[in-house]
Order: C-alpha cells, then structure tokens, then sequence
C-alpha cells in the first residue's frame, strides 16, 4: 500500500462517526456479508457512511492492510476498526454494538 | 476455487494447536463456510485479535480462495 493510500484511508476512516466499508451501496449491497453488515446498522438506527470498494481498487486492497482484515465488509467507529460482519453480528446479539454506538455517542439516524 | 472443510480445520489447527474446530457447509456446495473455533490462547484477547489469530493460521486464503468463511471464536 501507498502512503498515499494509507493517508486516503485515514482520511476516510477519521471522516465519520460510523463508516462501513462494503461491497455496493447500502440500498444495493453487491455481497451477502455488506447486506447483513448494512441490515444491523439500519436496525440500531445509526447514521453512516459508506465507501463502495468494488468502485475503487486501491481502497478495496488498501483496506486490507490498514486494519489487517482479509474481508470486507469492515467496520469503523470513531477511527477504531470494530470488526467484519461475523463480529457485528456477535456484537449485535450481545448487545454491546448498541452499546458501543450509546458510549461513543454516535447519532440516531 | 472450492476447499474442502477438512484442508480448513487442518489449516486451522496446525496455526493454533490445541484449537477445537467445528465446520459447517452452509451450501453444500463446498464454499460457503461456518466454522467455530475454540482455543485457551484466545482468553483475554478481544475479538478481532481471536479472528486475526484464525485468518492467520489460514495464511492468506481468507478472502481468497475461501471467500465465504462465517467465523465464530471463544476462549474456553
């Protein structure tokens, strides 16, 4: 990976609260994993963005190394990498998505 | 291109010795996977770190020739 690379995806990942790396775009998710991360998002009501990956290469390559994760989609809170979907789906059960979304004080959608 | 569930657990416990694997084929088709894993060494690390540990042993096949791997981890 680029250091410029690295710096775009600092950019992005310091650019919102809650911000889903995935496969198509919340409304048209291109993979079964981006659909459940996007079905759990909408269901704790949390404002997001998005970056589609399948539009842009070096992010989608990038991403990998930034957090260390073979797979998308990738979740980030607040600049933290949370996890993919298999992780936001345990978290998510547990409780503890809502209440990390709650003690970091990210906005209802 | 498809692996079969034994090369995944194989891979998995030759990364993390003593770990417990279980494997599901969710399709039937051969590539499109569950697995739960089970090892003391993953006792006080986070979850990210516990998959890290799994994607590891895997050596790269995460995401590549295993694209569906739906992975669920616990200490203990």
């Amino acid at each position: 990976m680029t250091d410029q690379t690295q710096d775009r995806i600092a950019g992005l990942v310091n650019g919102a609260d809650v911000l889903l790396f995935m496969k198509g775009s919340p409304l048209f998710p291109q993979c079964g994993f981006s659909s459940r991360a996007i079905a759990i998002l909408n269901h704790l009501n949390v404002e997001f963005d998005s970056v589609d990956v399948l539009q842009d290469q070096e992010v989608r390559q990038g991403i990998k190394a930034y957090s260390d994760w073979p797979t998308i989609p990738q979740l980030y809170v607040k600049g933290e990498f949370v996890g993919g979907s298999d992780i936001m789906m345990e978290m998510y059960e547990s409780g503890e998505l809502a209440q990390l979304f709650a003690d970091q004080g990210v906005t209802q959608a | 291109m498809p692996m079969a569930a034994a090369d995944i657990e194989a891979l998995i416990v030759a990364g993390i010795p003593d770990a417990r694997v279980e494997i599901t084929d969710l399709a039937g088709d051969g590539d499109h996977y569950a697995a739960r894993v089970v090892s003391a060494s993953f006792a006080g690390l986070p979850r990210i770190k516990q998959h890290q540990a799994v994607y590891a042993a895997l050596d790269g096949r995460m995401g590549g020739v295993l694209h569906a791997l739906q992975l669920t981890t616990a200490a203990e």
